[in-house]
């Protein structure tokens, strides 16, 4: 295909990562961190594609108050199974395990993540996991909600309740893993030069999103365990006939599942703070308090749990806390926001795709950010806990914050992985069509929650329809900004433009390399004698830099 | 009668005014932040937009000022919205005292109600206005909620306790209320009408029903029914302790700690009566799980609860061997 290409400078490395080996053994025994992420760039599209089907079959069925499309049942199968797919297999594993599976050991200078046979190992076992979710799905579904709660997940749901909490425990391994190798990658292996201080951004966030994936799953593993006992073999652990309590559930899940949502922001994240001083050729404003600002995340993180549990009777004083701890978590966002915007004073700034997605994230993760400050504020939370205003804020950080990090970064990246651009005029335009398909289809829902309309209802009171048509309306546009990205990125894959070794340019290690990278990811071993995002001391980029007078008084040449 | 695009539901209690005015200054802040950055990043796209192909940005990295602002700035607004909000949730958490009490009883998919006469309702539940009613909710399998919107209250309904959800209704006439815990397949169904009446529309209302069993002798027929009589003798000599006196009181336990005899607590000393034992007595009351449905316990406590006027048996009466207490 190389002959085909337009631009006549450029040509594909004869060698790459995607054809010193071929054959379908070469990929499923692969133990190459970017062979492994393109297998999870598949797989977890296979999931990301399940889960968006669940959720186009729920925007349909409320398009009417009386539920004209599913029954009940089927209704409840449909939002519990996506909430289940788009959580566990696809939003915590997304940017991890795709992108910052391919971009971490590039970035510091590596040839690999530390273990890679574990890394391997642990897609396997997301597979495995997948595979007892989907047979969950397929004999019987799941109607206990994503969030499992007891004892109706342990005594009275009659669906497939085993087999998919099966599946989820084994997938927490998976990020286990992903987080180990990213931990001690960071630590042990960073390139001469490539000082703590000098790591891009997305490698502090992954940094940051590890700790969480180590400390937080096992949590969860152990919770979703004693309720399949619960449900397998009667052992009274949450429902309170057993001398149980149902309580108890929900503080081990939030205890795991609160930081969770921090595992999927984080990371895009990191993206964000890679594109928007790429694409405005300037270093991040303020590098160290946003490093910062995600370790504090992560650690505040696990200390906001309750605020899931406000009204479920627990003490007045522990809600107070959780409450105030809740507003302090949200500090260190405001000061990555603010970070990112001051970045772009002084800039050079372009608008291509990536950074398109990196405004989309900004406004949107603002809005769901915002949004948390109600359900934080313990007396608003009484009125809004369990309605539509929840499922809103959630999905604008979850969908508008997380999946627009992603979406940027494939695209961003997409040149590295595959060494070929994609459509630009057409990806500006699927962005701006996500931006407002994603708009149209959330924001209605923070009015129908304060309206009272609560989560979770296959039919509703008629007084609603207006918000929830709105609604069903923006989904159907979402789904077509979803879908042509997956069009056009796998065309481009095989037959876009090459794109050479740093289009952009970027400052990243991985731009110092072939695109498509080598197998051993970079012939000689670089030498890092500059900071992140450092347009100004890097002549191999071949940019515009001014002299400062006082250093350069004579110049020659440029 | 309503716009058709509505924003705020109606306010029908004395709590839903304070928390829409939080809610409108949340969003103003909300407004304000978006505004800001909104407005901070279409300036800069505009300002500094890429002139030439290799052009490159400035080099300034960070302003220990700015950066301490908005660490700073942020976290008072924060802490503002915080206070306000736990003051509205103090509030809404602590009932006042002389509350109308009506037990709610909710099981899949329906709620039952019962008001302090006795008179049941299904999905329905009327309450006067003006007057502070309390919520004492119990559950008879899964979690539910009762989510009232129009009063901007919601409190979950969690079994093997009571939870209770307290307002003060401002405004006559019929408010939808709903079930805000996922509870199964007809979970959307879960839900009825409160109805706000003047108090002698109430009254009359509250009496207008034939056949309505007082819940103070539905429950002393069932205390005796159960047997439970036999033990719980008035005068302190039985196996177990008297009930007189003891509803709303401390009660000193086995362990040396006390606990205050409320609904919760006679709820689980009938279905587990072994998890706290009253001081100088046996742990020998065999459960009533699964023997009594939660509306039977509801009239089992309005009984013992109308002992608390009877004397209590004289002192030390309570701690006689058990050997020797009646039969």
């Amino acid at each position: 295909m190389d002959e085909h290409s337009k631009a006549p400078g450029l040509q594909l490395p004869e060698k790459s990562y995607l054809n010193e080996t071929t054959g379908i053994r070469s990929w499923l025994l692969t133990v190459d961190h970017k062979r492994i992420a393109l297998l999870y760039l598949v797989s977890v599209t296979f999931f990301f594609f399940i889960g968006g089907f669940f959720a186009m079959m729920i925007r349909l069925h409320l398009l009417t108050p009386s539920g004209y499309m599913l029954s009940p049942d089927t209704y409840n199968r449909m939002f519990t199974m996506h909430g289940v797919t788009m959580v566990f297999f696809f939003l915590i594993p997304s940017i991890p395990a795709i992108l910052g599976n391919f971009m971490i050991p590039l970035m510091v200078g590596a040839k690999d993540l530390a273990f890679p046979k574990i890394n391997l190992l642990s897609w396997y076992i997301y597979i495995v996991g997948g595979a007892f979710t989907m047979y969950s799905m397929i004999s019987g579904g799941l109607d206990t909600g994503w969030t499992f709660y007891t004892p109706f997940s342990t005594v009275y749901s009659n669906s497939a309740v085993t087999p998919a909490v099966i599946g989820v425990f084994i997938t927490g391994f998976s990020s286990i893993l992903t987080g180990l190798n990213f931990l001690v990658t960071i630590h042990t292996m960073r390139a001469p030069g490539m000082t703590w201080f000098r790591l891009p951004l997305f490698v502090w966030a992954h940094y940051a999103t590890s700790i969480v994936m180590i400390l937080g799953t096992p949590v969860i593993a152990i919770t979703l365990g004693l309720a399949a006992m619960e449900r397998v073999f009667g052992l009274g652990f949450f429902n309170p006939a057993l001398g149980g309590d149902p309580i108890l559930f929900q503080h081990l899940f939030w205890f795991y599942s609160h930081p969770a949502v921090y595992i999927m922001i984080l990371p895009a994240m990191g993206v964000i703070s890679e594109l928007i001083p790429t694409f405005a050729r300037k270093k991040l404003f303020g590098y160290e308090f946003v490093a910062a600002a995600s370790l504090a995340i992560a650690v505040i993180g696990f200390l906001v749990w309750a605020h899931h549990m406000f009204l479920t009777g627990q003490s007045t004083y522990a809600a107070i806390a959780f409450s105030f701890l809740t507003f302090v978590v949200a500090v260190p966002s405001a000061i990555k926001t603010f970070a990112w915007v001051a970045t772009l004073f002084g800039g050079s700034i372009s608008f291509d795709t990536p950074m398109l997605y990196a405004f989309g994230f900004l406004g949107l993760f603002l809005v769901g950010g915002l949004t948390g400050l109600f359900l934080g504020a313990l007396g608003l939370d009484i009125h809004i806990h369990d309605t539509y205003f929840v499922v809103a804020h959630f999905h604008y950080i979850m969908v508008g914050g997380a999946v627009m990090g992603y979406l940027g970064g494939l695209h961003f990246w997409w040149p590295k992985i595959t060494g070929r651009m994609y459509p630009e005029w057409m990806a500006r335009i699927a962005a701006l069509v996500l931006f407002i398909g994603f708009n149209l289809t959330f924001f209605p829902q923070f009015v129908l929650g304060y309206l009272g309309m609560p989560r979770r209802y296959h039919v509703y009171p008629p007084e609603f329809q207006v918000y929830n048509v709105m609604s069903t309306a923006g989904a159907s546009i979402l789904a077509v900004g979803y879908l042509a990205p997956m069009i056009y990125l796998t065309w481009a894959a095989f037959y876009g433009k090459v794109a050479g070794d740093n289009p952009w340019p970027a400052t990243g290690l991985e731009w110092k390399t072939a695109s498509p990278p080598p197998t051993e990811n970079f012939h000689v071993t670089p030498i890092v004698t500059w900071d992140a995002y450092d347009f100004h001391n890097r002549p191999d980029l071949d940019l515009d830099v001014p002299h400062a007078p006082a250093l350069a008084p004579a110049h020659g040449d440029d | 009668m309503q716009s058709p695009l509505p924003f705020f539901p109606e306010q029908a209690s004395s709590i839903a005014g304070n928390v829409d005015a939080l809610f409108a200054f949340v969003v103003l802040t909300c407004v304000f932040f978006i505004v800001l950055v909104v407005a901070l990043s279409a300036f800069a796209s505009f300002r500094y937009s890429r002139k030439s192909e290799r052009e490159v940005g400035d080099t300034v990295a960070g302003n220990l000022v700015l950066e301490i602002g908005w660490t700073l700035i942020p976290l008072m607004i924060a802490i503002v919205i915080f206070a306000w909000g736990a003051a509205i949730y103090v509030n809404f958490r602590t009932a006042p005292k002389d509350t109308l009490d009506i037990y709610a009883i909710g099981k899949q998919w329906m709620w039952k109600l019962q008001q302090p006469n006795g008179r049941k309702e299904i999905n329905e539940l009327h309450v006067p206005v003006g007057r502070d009613v309390r919520l004492i909710m119990g559950s008879e399998d899964v979690i539910h909620d009762f989510f009232v919107p129009a009063f901007r209250v919601k409190m979950d309904v969690v079994p093997g306790r009571y939870n209770t959800l307290w307002f003060r209704a401002t405004k006559p006439g019929k408010y939808r209320f709903f079930c805000s815990q996922y509870c199964g397949t007809n979970h959307a169904l879960m839900g009825g009408w409160v109805t706000v009446q003047d108090p002698a529309e109430y009254a009359a209302w509250l009496s207008g029903e034939s056949g309505t069993v007082d819940p103070v002798s539905a429950g002393e027929k069932l205390f005796s029914q159960l047997a439970c009589n036999t033990c719980h003798l008035g005068n302190g000599l039985g196996r177990a302790p008297s009930l007189n006196g003891v509803y709303g009181g401390k009660v000193l336990l086995a362990d040396g700690s006390t606990v205050t005899a409320d609904d919760n607590y006679i709820r689980e000393s009938i279905l587990q009566p072994n998890a706290k034992i009253v001081a100088g007595y046996q742990p020998v009351m065999p459960t009533f799980q699964g023997l009594v449905t939660e509306e039977q316990i509801v009239d089992l406590t309005a009984y013992i609860k109308s002992l608390q006027s009877q004397p209590p048996p004289a002192k030390g009466a309570g701690v006689v061997p058990v050997t020797t207490g009646k039969k």
